[in-house]
């Protein structure tokens, strides 16, 4: 497996650009926004005395589930601006005209871009450790449900990449494949609201992280989001391979 | 070193390449010609493993490019045309990453970076952006990245393009240092290009081969497979007669009295590849005319390619 050279290169483009930033930047306002609310709501309730004597209020219902919901739903929107750009940029400018004639394999190629695109989401996710490591300092959150929240976000994140690459592999404008990525998700997250029908309980991206915020790992959770990850990268692969016959 | 084998190429229904077969020997410089839209970048393509053949095969440095593509990959040097190379990166950054896509040993890296960037004369702007470098230093990186392996087979999809009269000659120069260790290929359609560059020639048009021969015998300056003109005096009837049948002569036909002498300039037409040059003497000589003179007719590449390409249309 050579996929170093795309993985640093790709990584070294995304930091060179503004867009990382940009990125980052947006995730974190919205994020320690959100942590500050939650924050400040739990706090105040835990100070004002209730009529029916000491409440049994628990940080890690309220503050570190709710947290790792809308970081989920942050995730939503950020994800496509990551991953609209890999294949699309390439196509677009032509450079992979050049790339498909080094001995690299597609796969290697693939593997290289999805790893830096991920690398750039973990960087992103570990600056959102604060907010734990805070709640560690001054509270007991539960330490299962921190870890198994921060597992579903990057089996989440991870599903939504897959899929971000593979539309980008469609297109050449990159605006197309952050919009087309969006709706995607977007559609998969609320099918839930569909009804109670059990097949659209098992589809919706949603349903599976709320799971792991709650603190239960499922294998059936795991499956999913790995099941999701693999195909589209398997479809994305196609298509690159499918790109060169029809030219 | 390189070989089409019946190539055929379709997009959809438009058949671009038909029946394509050639061969490059090692060490050659081979200029591939033709007018646009001929199948030249589609040929290149196809032997640098970006596209696949429909039918066919090719094999590049003794390995067929479809059931062994990376080690194909692993021994050619492609130059695009236009060719796009990332913009953020520095040319130094750039060739580094190229050398690690490209497979050098680790520990070569840094002296093929080097040696390269020396080879191609991006020494001085190692340091800068690749987008905010002008065209033709853009080509040079573009050739740079593309013997950064120091590949056995160099395929150029129109090196030259774009590029001012200074930076052309500077290419080429470069080109031809490059000859000898490299087996190069380069498509163009511009004809003193191949007079200064290569020592073979194909000429491709409308997706066939029109014409594959050295340059010496293309032109007819070997003499071999060339147009004479004769100069003769006597009886012209009987001669024409006589030297359109002599094994390897084409046609025939009368130029014209060149002014102050009593005599005729003949056209003789050769086969390709046969001599007719001593032939036609006896066949002059011995139909008891007289010879003044007998020279083989040079015609120039775009005279050639002329022909060639409206022979075929």
């Amino acid at each position: 497996m050579n996929f170093l050279p795309v993985y640093k290169r790709e990584l070294r483009s995304y930091f060179t650009s503004p867009i990382a930033y940009v990125v980052l930047t947006f995730f974190i306002l919205l994020t320690s926004f959100f942590f500050y609310v939650f924050i400040s709501e739990f706090s105040q309730a835990s100070m004002s005395p209730s009529p029916y004597g000491p409440r049994n209020l628990n940080v890690t219902i309220h503050v570190l589930r709710p947290l790792l919901g809308n970081i989920s739903v942050i995730m939503l929107f950020v994800m496509p601006l990551i991953t609209m750009k890999p294949f699309s940029e390439e196509r677009k400018s032509g450079t992979i005209e050049l790339l498909l004639t080094y001995p690299l394999s597609d796969l290697e190629v693939l593997m290289g871009k999805f790893f830096a695109a991920f690398t750039l989401f973990l960087s992103m996710l570990a600056l959102t450790l604060v907010y734990p490591l805070f709640m560690v300092l001054h509270s007991q959150p539960e330490p299962g449900t921190l870890l198994s929240g921060y597992l579903g976000l990057l089996l989440m994140a991870a599903a939504f990449m897959s899929l971000g690459i593979f539309i980008s592999s469609l297109t050449e404008n990159q605006l197309v494949a952050a919009v087309a990525t969006f709706a995607i998700l977007l559609i998969l997250w609320i099918i839930r609201w569909v009804g109670p029908n059990e097949l659209v309980r098992h589809l919706s991206i949603l349903e599976h992280f709320n799971n792991f915020s709650e603190g239960l790992i499922d294998t059936r959770d795991i499956v999913y989001y790995l099941s999701f990850t693999i195909l589209w990268l398997f479809m994305t692969l196609r298509v690159l391979e499918s790109k060169k016959w029809r030219s | 070193m390189i070989e089409l084998q019946g190539v055929n190429k379709f997009f959809g229904s438009f058949h671009v390449l038909k029946d394509i077969s050639f061969k490059v020997n090692k060490g050659e410089i081979v200029g591939f010609l033709g007018p646009n839209g001929a199948g030249k970048t589609t040929s290149l393509r196809i032997l640098n493993g970006f596209l696949p053949a429909t039918t066919g095969r090719a094999v590049v440095a003794g390995y067929d490019i479809s059931s062994q593509a990376m080690e194909v990959k692993r021994r050619i040097g492609y130059l695009p045309e236009n060719v796009s190379l990332y913009k953020d990166m520095t040319v130094g950054e750039y060739l580094a990453f190229v050398a690690e896509a490209k497979r050098v040993p680790r520990r070569q890296r840094a002296e093929r970076v080097q040696r390269v960037s020396r080879q191609c004369a991006v020494e001085k702007v190692r340091n800068r952006l690749i987008g905010s470098l002008s065209k033709g230093y853009q080509q040079r990186v573009g050739l740079a990245q593309a013997i950064i392996n120091d590949p056995q087979v160099l395929l150029m999809d129109e090196p030259t393009t774009g590029l001012d009269p200074a930076q052309i000659v500077e290419i080429r120069e470069l080109i031809k240092s490059l000859a000898g260790e490299h087996t190069i290929m380069l498509s163009t359609h511009i004809l003193p290009e191949v007079s200064a560059v290569c020592n073979r020639v194909i000429i491709i048009n409308e997706g066939r081969i029109a014409a594959e021969d050295s340059l010496e015998n293309l032109t007819g300056s070997s003499g071999k497979g060339a147009t004479v003109i004769a100069r003769v005096q006597g009886e012209l009837k009987d001669l024409k007669e006589k030297l359109s049948r002599t094994p390897g002569v084409v046609s025939v036909r009368e130029a014209g009295q060149p002014a102050g002498e009593e005599a005729i300039d003949l056209i003789v037409a050769a086969e390709s590849g046969s001599d007719i040059r001593r032939a036609v003497a006896e066949t002059v000589v011995g139909a008891g005319c007289g010879l003044l003179e007998l020279r083989p007719v040079r015609l120039s590449l775009e005279e050639i390619f002329m022909q060639t390409i409206t022979k075929q249309g």
